[in-house]
């Protein structure tokens, strides 16, 4: 079966320009990356409703906040590096203290960023974002999955931060599938261990679970889009039923999602689990699939970390 | 005062053509990576690197050794071909630009590359870091020289005029800044993106010694170097005008050369204009 590649960043441009359709007061804003975000395809709908600020991610931020405290709905995109980090207490400061509108979109994050190296390879926007009072965190897993969160990020009152990749990533949720900020959707059923993933890590954590179903084991998958807030209940539930979990994320294992679950089991109920992610170290430059191996982010390593729990699990 | 030979200027010529093909052969290689603004900022490299600096590449981390940042760093293809050309690390590593394991990231990193003296990548960066450097210069009693390239594109950045205080503020007549002036950015033209005239008033404005040169013209850009070692108690930056993708016609002035690499046929055409 042939799998459907999208890039998550040309659905984002081709859905600001559907949204931009249907809400006028949708704006948009780029630092001299809108060909690289995508958001080029909304420039060239609506001109008047595009602001390149040129290389000023910290004025884009500030330009955003005053745009949302004047009732529009700004989504300003660059690179994740310079989405977060770069402009992190205009960001704290005047988007999330302020619980202004403003939607954050990094179109290029993680190890999959690949040539340009560590510079340009954010792998702590998501733990930058989510100590954020206020700030909304989500993290598709696939291009349509990215299509129905812009969608709803464009109705949802409030600061969000919106985790997209550079290069295309395979269709794995299935199309039927409902989708709501906040609500982990169960991918795969299992009883033996389950693999909590979010973004480019969903199909390696289905894949994964399919290997293991090979050697009998039941793994269900948990696809977290929404990494903040986060669905503690449909985690306590799916973990306590396995036993064991693997946390998957193209993300350092400080902060993100790893961290994210271990501190909700920690205080709900202790159990075997381990985090796949990059750890403690930046990247380098080369091939996003080269620098995936080397950094330990594929379906082999869940499996192996899988089979890991699993044996703690029945000490 | 130097002034260069008909000789040496021939020299010179003859280097940048061989560093003009490692950059687009080390380029095509890589498969990405930067071309337009590696080809514009070369010749500024080349008269810093050949005429003006005090390195040794057997000795580079001698302490006395001048300090060269290329805050943008994303033109590091000619910082590396530049660098190899030297003998700070073997050529053979240009053909690893941006592969894993490379010593040769796809930005400048301090750590893997000898003869960097920054990690950049970052746009608007690297003048904060010379004016550390400048002053630690100081501090040392030091005469040694502290030069920075940046982007006229980077200049859109807040950090470099907080910078550009801090280095009229301190008086660091040690430092020598370029602006590789090509007048484009990845979306455009820089007067469309935003402007940034009047350039040379502005620079005047925050308190440095303003020099505009073609950054073509080795005669004009060495001299220039120099009027900037003898002002006292000032910064100096030289806005040199530049033509981003110079010396490969196809590339010249076009936007699109900013952050792709050039393809076997754009390749081999490149090669055969660098070549005479
Ligand atoms: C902080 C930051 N924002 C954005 C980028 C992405 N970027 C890389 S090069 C570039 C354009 C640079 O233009 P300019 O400074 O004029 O450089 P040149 O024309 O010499 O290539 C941009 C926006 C970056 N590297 N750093
Ligand atoms: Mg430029």
């Amino acid at each position: 079966m042939e799998q459907e590649m999208l890039s998550t960043r040309e659905v984002y441009g081709k859905t600001l320009v559907k949204i931009g359709t249907r809400w006028e007061k949708v704006v948009v804003l780029d630092a001299d990356l809108s060909k690289s975000t995508q958001s080029v395809m909304f420039a060239r709908e609506y001109p008047q409703r595009f602001f390149n600020v040129g290389i000023s991610e910290a004025d884009m931020m500030g330009t955003a906040a005053g745009l949302a405290a004047s009732g529009f709905i700004p989504f300003a995109s660059t690179f994740g590096v310079f989405a977060t980090g770069r402009v992190y207490d205009q960001i704290r400061n005047s988007i999330a203290y302020t619980g202004l509108n403003v939607k954050i979109v990094a179109s290029h994050t993680g190890l999959s960023v690949g040539e340009d190296g560590a510079s340009h390879q954010t792998l702590e926007d998501i733990a930058l974002m989510r100590v954020l009072p206020n700030m909304m965190v989500v993290v598709p897993a696939d291009g349509r999955q990215t299509e129905q969160a812009v969608e709803a990020l464009a109705s949802y009152k409030g600061p969000a931060y919106l985790r997209l990749n550079r290069p295309k990533v395979p269709t794995v949720i299935p199309g039927d599938m409902p989708f709501e900020l906040g609500k982990a959707q169960i991918l795969e059923a299992g009883k033996d261990l389950v693999f909590v993933a979010t973004g480019t890590m969903v199909s390696a954590a289905l894949e994964a679970a399919r290997e293991m179903g090979k050697e009998g084991v039941k793994a269900a998958v948990v696809n977290v889009h929404t990494i903040k807030p986060f669905d503690e209940a449909l985690l306590i539930q799916v973990a306590e039923q396995a036993g064991a979990v693997v946390v998957a994320e193209e993300h350092s294992i400080i902060g993100g999602l790893g961290s994210t679950v271990a501190e909700v089991l920690g205080e709900s109920c202790p159990l075997p689990m381990l985090r796949v992610g990059v750890r403690d170290k930046f990247g380098e430059s080369g091939s996003p699939q080269d620098l995936l191996e080397k950094y330990g982010l594929t379906a082999a390593k869940l499996v192996s970390a899988g089979k890991t729990v699993l044996s703690k699990k029945n000490r | 005062m130097q002034v260069l030979s008909p000789t040496a200027l021939d020299e010179l010529n003859l280097k940048s053509k061989k560093l003009r093909r490692d950059i687009v052969t080390m380029l095509h290689q890589a498969g990405s990576g930067h071309p337009g603004g590696s080809l514009s900022v070369l010749d500024i490299l080349v008269v810093l690197y050949y005429k003006v600096m005090r390195i040794d590449p057997e000795n580079f981390q001698d302490p006395e050794r001048d300090r060269f940042v290329l805050s943008k760093g994303h033109a590091c293809p000619a910082l590396y071909a530049v660098l190899a050309d030297r003998g700070f690390f073997p050529s053979e590593h240009l053909s690893t630009l941006r592969k894993l394991g490379s010593c040769l990231q796809g930005h400048p990193d301090m750590r893997k590359t000898p003869g960097i003296e920054m990690s950049t990548g970052s746009l608007g960066q690297g003048l904060s870091a010379a004016n550390g450097m400048a002053l630690a210069a100081g501090l040392e009693n030091s005469d040694r020289r502290v030069y920075v390239i940046m982007g006229d594109g980077e200049t859109q950045e807040g950090q470099i005029w907080e910078a550009a205080m801090t280095s009229s503020h301190y008086r660091l007549d040690n430092l020598t800044a370029f602006l590789d002036a090509n007048e484009l950015q990845i979306d455009g033209w820089c007067k469309d993106v935003k402007g940034l005239e009047p350039l040379a008033e502005k620079w005047k404005a925050f308190g440095w010694h303003v020099l505009e040169v073609d950054g073509h013209d080795y005669a004009a850009l060495l001299e220039a170097v120099q009027k900037a070692h003898s002002v006292k108690g000032l910064p100096t930056i030289i806005i040199a005008h530049t033509v981003k993708g110079k010396g490969v016609s196809f590339m010249e002035n076009q936007a699109d050369w900013h952050g792709k690499a050039p393809g076997k046929d754009d390749f081999e055409k490149a090669l055969a204009e660098l070549t005479d």
